[in-house]
């Protein structure tokens, strides 16, 4: 117990050494060009859900990738798979598969 | 015998007028009538603001040099190779004989059509940075309706960086071009809301972070880190934008009353056919392959062919000249040894 | 009594492969639902019964569909087919002539020419002798055929035929035994006793010259029955289930039953219904262009058949559904592939408790442009043109953005989250008191015709241009504009949409004939149902397409679907890509 200084407020700070990043590295595996994303924000723009809901994947997916999982584990379901996100990346990055990943990854 | 060089662009007139200052002749093949090449579209050059006029003026002046000989309007119908030597019959029915040949074709800007998403040639109030260039010689920015535009965006990325047209290459000069229009915007339209959409400024000139800096503490212009998904049209034909403001890391829609698309750099037609015909390597992002990135830029997959400036990749016109000085030392180098191994023959 | 003891491979085998069917049969078709079964019951005895042995004969026996694909095929096919029937059936007629009695063994027919005595004559003997001979070679000739095939398949218009696994190798070979010894027993049989005619006699003839054919041909015999015995033995476990398999499924599809979403006994029947003829093979675009060789519906099905690890063949389809329009069967290959991929979201009914209601619109047509059609602002811009010159009544529903369909959903398996969203805009779209619903997205139509249940038709745009352009409500010029079209996966085989795009296109342009017309157009390879290629093989794909079709070189590509469209203008094309609304829209004056 911290009794007498400051420590770092855990809901505050991602904790990149304590984080578990196991998700995100069977992520990278099984979704190679969802390292490729650079934060555009093209698919949360575009996003159907994200039109009409407080979702955004670019920020769910880059969560994950830092070891923060317990939004997207509640946030992903939203997504409706259309597609869009897919359509507008420039990167290239097979944001459905991505997705589809995330859900089998999150909720094993 | 002579060298030929084919595109009198920026690159084209500047290893003419080198090559020409070393004692060679060079036969210079131009498509339009008159040099210069995309130069002619522009109006203000970054990151100094130089009359693009004025640079286009100079490289013109020295072409008026005794041993260059320009051939406007022209095009190679037919390139053949012998031996040492390189012949061509232009279009006009000339034919020119050469010892080695200058690529200096260039590029094209992106056909912002097939962006569909973005509207342009749908929707009344998208243009092209080319097509700004236009407007800002004229000294005037209006909307389709006639208005003045109140809050106008520049949308960075298109067309390059983009795997959905499969042009992964960065265009380079796109990011400082449009800080350069929005400033150039911002003394047209004093009080109107100026915007840049972008994914990375890439400032990588002398000068162009200063003047990144310069637009934001001086001329009031605003950069959002987004990449616009799609835009639509309302019914007082402004544009209405979705990107997600990624420093907020929300979604951000607002409406336009002009929206600039910075078109990025494709290798032009020229490029391409010549590419085909006299069968030169590519590179990946389609403009020609240079043997070495370092220390051989002017030399294509065959010998005697060289090329310079944005044949190769996007630069700027910096870059683009420096290139085709290099471009006449490499060729002249060529010559010379040439010319050595063919006397010891004799 | 006619018998010999070599009949006995023959009849044991045939007898346990038919308890072994009876068997399998009556267990699936007991585990069939209440309500298959209801539906069993009621049509068992109605002309689709009749209409069922119909399509028997043409599919099972004649194999007229394979024709298609290629005549030489098709001939090799009936021969085994129609062939094999009609020994069966002439030999049994032969047999019950010349015997009268009802009773007779199933053996007795089969190798008649061993219990016959060849001078006793009987009515007919000859035209039997001769009929049976001349069945025997067209078997002979497609058996020749099938060698050809395996060596070169290409000769009988396939570019690449199943690789098949060692065991069923092993029964191919059986089974291409069995007729060279079926003629070698009874021309030997002739040779020695005389009997048949132009084949097997002139054969006799000429094997008596130099073989020993009195002491070969009991042997013969005993290599005949055995190979057939054998053949009845392994059939069950190899791909020839599929003969009488087919049958039953042919009669079941008649009777209405239909292959869902989900992997049911009739599922069952299906998977054992195909005979891996690999006319799937070539009609693969992710074998053509990306040679991607296990995915195609003759693996998939094999590796479920066989219970082999198939999860990557299961994700990696298009559901283009070219093979499902080619496949001689008619097994529902995307169905069946859907139904194995796994629902993986977690989903209750307030997920999409977001969605807003829709206010409804004041306007007769209800006009929907989907996700995709918010990408292609061209496509909604000649609606509205098209909208506004018919003087129609209409709204843009998803002006503001629009909902999903569910559709994407549901192509990835995701079936249950599917169906919530569905239920969701079903409500919505229902509230909205339109009296039609015009999509431009064929995706969305799709599923709004065949699993919503909307209180208005719907249309795809090329429908209700056509409507319009019967109506006289628009009347756009003909142009001179060389057109080709590509019909959308989801449009053409997947909702039936042939003739308006057809006449559509035809009343505005001058429309190129090409071969990817009607069911044979190709997929653009943006398909949101496979889950699995990478966006370079997309890429490829779309690239490889697009350019099969430029070779007609049309003044413009035109398509009717957003997603195609986009995934067109993906790479540098010399050829404009427009939706069939643009072109007309263009041409309205």
């Amino acid at each position: 117990m911290n009794i007498w200084g400051f420590s770092i407020s855990e809901a505050r700070v991602i904790n990149y050494d304590k984080n578990d990043k196991s998700i995100a590295a069977q992520l990278s595996k099984e979704v190679p060009d969802s390292n490729l994303c650079i934060g555009c924000g093209g698919c949360s723009a575009t996003c159907t859900a994200g039109n009409l809901t407080d979702f955004n994947i670019r920020k769910l997916q880059m969560s994950i990738k830092r070891g923060e999982t317990t939004e997207a584990a509640r946030e992903l379901h939203k997504c409706m798979l259309c597609g869009k996100c897919l359509t507008v990346c420039p990167r290239g990055v097979d944001t459905r598969k991505m997705i589809l990943t995330l859900h089998k990854l999150l909720h094993n | 015998m002579s060298i030929i060089i084919i595109g009198a662009g920026p690159a084209g007139c500047e290893a003419a007028y080198r090559l020409a200052q070393s004692g060679e002749q060079v036969e210079l093949i131009e498509k339009e009538n008159e040099t210069g090449g995309n130069l002619n579209n522009w109006y203000q050059l970054f990151p100094d603001r130089k009359s693009a006029k004025e640079l286009n003026r100079l490289l013109r002046q020295n072409l008026n040099h005794p041993n260059i000989r320009v051939h406007l309007n022209c095009e190679p119908v037919k390139i053949i190779r012998e031996n040492n030597s390189f012949s061509i019959d232009l279009n006009d029915g000339a034919q020119l004989q050469g010892e080695a040949l200058l690529l200096t074709t260039g590029f094209r800007t992106f056909n912002a059509r097939r962006k569909e998403e973005y509207g342009y040639g749908i929707y009344e109030n998208v243009m092209t940075s080319v097509e700004l260039e236009n407007f800002l010689t004229n000294h005037q920015l209006q909307t389709s309706t006639g208005k003045k535009p109140e809050r106008i965006g520049l949308i960075q990325c298109v067309g390059s960086r983009d795997e959905k047209i499969c042009n992964f290459h960065c265009s380079k000069v796109c990011c400082i071009t449009a800080v350069k229009q929005a400033v150039e915007i911002r003394e047209i339209l004093p009080d109107a809301e100026i915007l840049c959409f972008y994914m990375d400024m890439r400032m990588f000139g002398p000068g162009y972070e200063e003047l990144y800096r310069e637009a934001q503490e001086k001329y009031n212009i605003r950069f959002i880190r987004g990449r616009l998904s799609e835009a639509s049209e309302n019914l007082s034909k402004q544009v209405m934008i979705k990107a997600e403001d990624t420093l907020v890391g929300k979604p951000i829609r607002m409406s336009l009353d002009l929206m600039i698309l910075m078109v990025g750099m494709e290798p032009s037609e020229g490029t391409r056919q010549l590419a085909t015909q006299l069968n030169l390597k590519l590179a990946p992002n389609g403009f020609l392959h240079t043997a070495d990135p370092h220390y051989a830029t002017n030399l294509t997959s065959t010998p005697g062919i060289f090329s310079a400036g944005c044949s190769t990749s996007p630069m700027n016109l910096t870059d683009t000249l420096t290139d085709a000085r290099s471009a006449a030392i490499a060729i002249k180098e060529f010559l010379l040894s040439n010319r050595a191994n063919t006397h010891k023959k004799h | 009594m006619y018998y010999d003891p070599f009949v006995l491979p023959f009849t044991l085998g045939l007898n346990i492969l038919l308890i072994y069917l009876l068997a399998r049969y009556t267990r699936w078709i007991r585990s069939f639902s209440k309500e298959e079964k209801r539906i069993i019951r009621k049509n068992i005895f109605t002309l689709k019964t009749w209409k069922a042995g119909k399509e028997v004969f043409l599919e099972s026996l004649v194999h007229h569909k394979i024709y298609r694909t290629s005549p030489f095929l098709g001939y090799m096919h009936m021969c085994f087919g129609l062939g094999w029937f009609l020994l069966i059936v002439i030999g049994k007629i032969e047999s019950l002539v010349y015997h009268t009695s009802l009773l007779n063994p199933p053996y007795f027919a089969i190798f008649f020419r061993f219990f016959h005595p060849a001078q006793e004559t009987f009515p007919y003997s000859t035209t039997f002798a001769f009929l049976m001979d001349l069945v025997l070679l067209m078997i002979l000739s497609g058996l020749t055929l099938a060698w050809i095939k395996r060596l070169y398949s290409k000769a009988l218009g396939m570019k690449k035929t199943t690789r098949h696994r060692p065991f069923d190798l092993l029964i191919l070979t059986v089974l291409w035994c069995i007729f060279p010894l079926r003629f070698l027993a009874e021309s030997f049989t002739s040779g020695v006793r005389g009997g048949g005619h132009f084949l097997t006699h002139t054969a006799g003839d000429f094997f008596s010259r130099f073989l020993p054919i009195e002491s070969l041909s009991y042997p013969a015999w005993w290599a005949y029955s055995s190979a057939l015995g054998l053949f009845f033995l392994l059939l069950p476990f190899s791909r020839y289930m599929h003969i009488p398999t087919e049958i039953v499924c042919i009669f079941l599809k008649n009777w209405g039953i239909k292959q869902g979403r989900t992997f049911t006994t009739f599922s069952q029947f299906q998977l054992y219904s195909c005979s891996r003829c690999g006319i799937c093979i070539d009609r693969c675009q992710l074998g053509n262009s990306l040679k991607i060789t296990d995915t195609q519906p003759v693996y998939f099905l094999k590796a479920l058949r066989h219970n082999t690890e198939h999860s990557v063949p299961t994700d990696n389809c298009l559901m283009c559904g070219r093979c499902e329009a080619a496949c001689p069967v008619g097994i529902s290959l995307n169905n069946l592939r859907l139904s194995q991929r796994k629902d993986g979201s977690r989903i209750t009914k307030a997920t999409y408790g977001y969605i807003p209601p829709i206010t409804p619109p004041q306007a007769k047509i209800a006009y929907f442009a989907g996700c995709m059609g918010h990408l292609t602002p061209g496509i909604i811009q000649a609606m509205l043109t098209i909208f506004a010159k018919a003087k129609a009544d209409y709204t843009f529903i998803d002006e503001k953005g629009g909902i999903c369909c569910g559709r994407p959903l549901l192509l990835s398996g995701n079936q249950k989250a599917a169906s919530v969203l569905r239920d969701k805009n079903n409500d919505l779209l229902n509230q909205s008191g339109a009296s039609l619903l015009v999509t431009s997205c064929p995706i969305c139509y799709k599923t709004f015709k065949e699993d919503y249940e909307l209180n208005m038709p719907v249309m795809h745009h090329t429908e209700y241009i056509r409507l319009l352009l019967r109506q006289g409500h628009i009347q756009p010029h003909h142009s001179e504009l060389r057109t080709i079209f590509h019909n959308p996966c989801e449009l053409g085989r997947g909702s039936d949409v042939y003739a308006a795009p057809e006449e559509v296109l035809k009343a505005v342009s001058h429309k190129l004939p090409t071969v990817y017309d009607g069911r044979d157009s190709l997929c653009c390879g943006g398909s949101l149902a496979n889950i699995h290629l990478t966006p370079l093989q997309r890429t490829q794909l779309s690239s490889d397409a697009l350019k099969a079709y430029l070779t007609y070189h049309p003044d413009v590509l035109v398509t009717a679907c957003p997603l195609c469209k986009k995934t067109f203008s993906k790479t540098e094309t010399s050829v404009p890509v427009k939706d069939i609304a643009e072109v007309v829209a263009e041409n309205l004056g």
